[in-house]
């Protein structure tokens, strides 16, 4: 923490810490990864043992993929989030920058609701726009998964702070040029947000993806589950019985944001900084 | 989205006029500044405002989806709440899991952070494993936990028989119920706190520690109290409000691991209201809860900005 060198037995004491609490974070994962590489028989026996005698993953796998669509399920998770952030970024974008760079009246007031905006909690919201779906025959669909999430006001916000420090002088220049500031949002602006674009982008997809929530109040249909209720229904149909496959599918699900996350944690971790910080 | 075509209509009409005055250029511009927002203000109003008036409006209501018609009842849903027992164990419970996660996740994440820091080898390693949790979708790592909770074949009950001690079931016992899944909580918490505090501890000039060690703060602990603790002020403040709101949210492992038992040791306020809205669609009895939870957020947000008036402008 100071310029002086640490020395030898305050730095053993920070790996030997950190490395207890390391292995308390992975402790689940690694639980997971030997169950689901476990045969039934391994599973259900008293004595603890991290290495499989019987190496059985890929069987594991085969009958989860087999009770449940899983790719199907993976495939509505992509969609959904996909749609999302879509939506996301072209109803966001342009309020952004109005609110950043125009002066309307009224300009102080819409971000005052914004800003306030941010403060609710997206349980709040739950009940009426359900009421509201329901009016309009919309639940138990793709649309009733996303169309909620369309607009995030937090991503306003968010690009809106970084689109104050782009100089009005390169606007300007845009201006001269002759175009018109529909083009600007989209052929300067854009361009240079791409990393607040980005670190949204992390923020959406990772709350999205995981979401319980929400996709368990409107959908019915098996066909448009996200991958978060598929381990739910899957662990309901099974409880207690296949602990195997069961792993199996955890893994599953939690693989493409956790594969993501590793090939790019650098990233991740600044934009969840960037986008957590206000 | 029809609501949004209309408005932008509307404002071709307002541009049309607004050539016709002294500064087209400038007037033009303020315009399109409104159809750059309409579409985000209208769904604001749909999506976000319109709801969060309409739960306030729904919890004076005896509405129940599927009812022919609805009544205004004034404050007889919250009369029925403050009476039922349920509800003030969901509350309590709610605050119980708020009390122990807060304190141990923000703790913990500090400590994490701290650490990491203090040193210059395996940064990104142990970055990156503390991490993990809030990447692996939480319902998953929910089931693997109650897996490793199994009063028979769990790891940590086998981990508690090799000690020699006798094995608990964590899950189905009233009286650890709870505190299971306030482990699972900071388990999940804490990546995310140390990742916000190491961002608070980069923004520490170097130079208020060098300054501290020439007054004379040679421990650790006194360069802690002294530089590091009062910078780490607002990062701290933020922290903690977060960390409180989300606690207030928990509803994936209760609804999945307990459905709020034994006999609702674990029931908590979202889980409540998604059983009276969504199970039972008593629509207005469940918006009452939902106005309370969202008063507690309210509570916290405000002691938050109480406490941080000086330091955050945006405008």
């Amino acid at each position: 923490m100071s310029a002086a060198r640490p020395s030898l037995i305050s730095s053993s004491f920070r790996h030997a810490a950190l490395m207890v609490g390391a292995v308390l974070m992975l402790a689940p994962f690694v639980w997971m990864l030997s169950t689901a590489s476990k045969p039934p028989e391994e599973i259900y026996s008293s004595d603890l043992h991290l290495i499989p005698h019987h190496f059985a993953l890929w069987e594991n796998l085969r009958i989860a993929f087999g009770k449940a669509d899983l790719g199907r399920f993976l495939l509505n998770g992509v969609i959904v989030t996909v749609a999302i952030f879509t939506c996301q970024v072209l109803i966001a974008l342009p309020a952004a920058y109005a609110l950043a760079k125009l002066r309307f009246v009224g300009r102080k007031a819409l971000f005052a609701l914004v800003l306030f905006g941010i403060l609710i909690p997206p349980q709040a919201t739950a009940i009426p726009v359900f009421l509201l779906l329901h009016q309009l025959g919309a639940l138990d669909s793709y649309a009733a998964l996303v169309l909620p999430f369309t607009i995030s006001v937090f991503g306003i916000f968010l690009m809106r702070q970084f689109f104050m420090t782009v100089p009005d002088d390169l606007l300007d220049a845009a201006r001269m040029d002759g175009m018109s500031e529909f083009a600007i949002v989209w052929r300067v602006m854009l361009p240079t947000a791409i990393p607040a674009v980005t670190a949204f982008g992390i923020f959406s997809v990772v709350a999205h993806w995981n979401d319980y929530f929400w996709p368990l109040i409107v959908l019915n249909s098996q066909q448009y589950y996200t991958p978060p209720l598929a381990v739910a229904h899957f662990r309901n149909a099974e409880a207690g019985t296949s602990y195997g496959p069961l792993m199996a599918a955890a893994i599953v699900i939690i693989t493409p944001l956790v594969v993501a996350f590793l090939l790019a944690q650098r990233r991740f971790i600044e934009g969840i900084t960037l986008t957590g910080l206000k | 989205m029809s609501d949004a075509a209309v408005s932008l209509r509307d404002l071709d009409a307002l541009t049309t006029t607004a050539r016709a005055s002294a500064k087209p250029r400038r007037r033009g511009r303020g315009t399109v500044a409104y159809g750059l927002v309409a579409p985000a203000f209208t769904l604001m109003l749909l999506m976000l405002l319109g709801p969060l008036a309409g739960v306030i409006a729904l919890s004076f209501a005896d509405y129940q989806l599927g009812a022919p018609s609805f009544a205004w009842i004034g404050l007889a849903n919250y009369q029925q709440l403050f009476a039922d027992r349920v509800f003030w164990i969901s509350l309590t419970n709610t605050l119980t899991y708020a009390v122990i996660v807060v304190p141990g996740s923000v703790a913990l994440g500090l400590g994490v952070a701290m650490l990491i820091e203090s040193g210059t080898h395996l940064r990104a390693f142990y970055r990156t494993i503390y991490f993990l949790p809030v990447m692996a979708t939480l319902i998953a790592m929910a089931i693997v936990w109650e897996f490793m909770l199994h009063p028979q074949f769990g790891l940590v009950n086998g981990l508690i028989k090799m000690v020699g001690l006798a094995p608990h079931p964590w899950l189905q016992d009233r009286g650890t119920a709870l505190y299971a899944l306030c482990a699972i909580g900071i388990w999940q918490a804490v990546g995310f706190n140390m990742v916000l505090f190491l961002a608070g501890l980069m923004s520490i000039p170097k130079h208020l520690y060098d300054a501290a060690e020439i007054d004379g703060a040679a421990s650790a602990w006194s360069r802690f109290r002294l530089v590091t603790w009062p910078m780490l002020g607002p990062v701290t403040l933020f922290v903690v409000v977060i960390t409180g709101i989300r606690s207030f949210q928990v509803f994936d492992t209760v609804h999945v691991l307990t459905k709020g038992g034994p006999s609702k040791s674990t029931e908590v306020l979202i889980h409540t209201m998604y059983m009276e809205g969504f199970e039972f669609f008593r629509s207005g009895y469940a918006a009452a809860v939902t106005v309370v939870f969202l008063g507690l957020v309210l509570l916290l947000t405000l002691v938050k900005s109480r406490l941080a008036a000086k330091q955050v402008h945006y405008a």
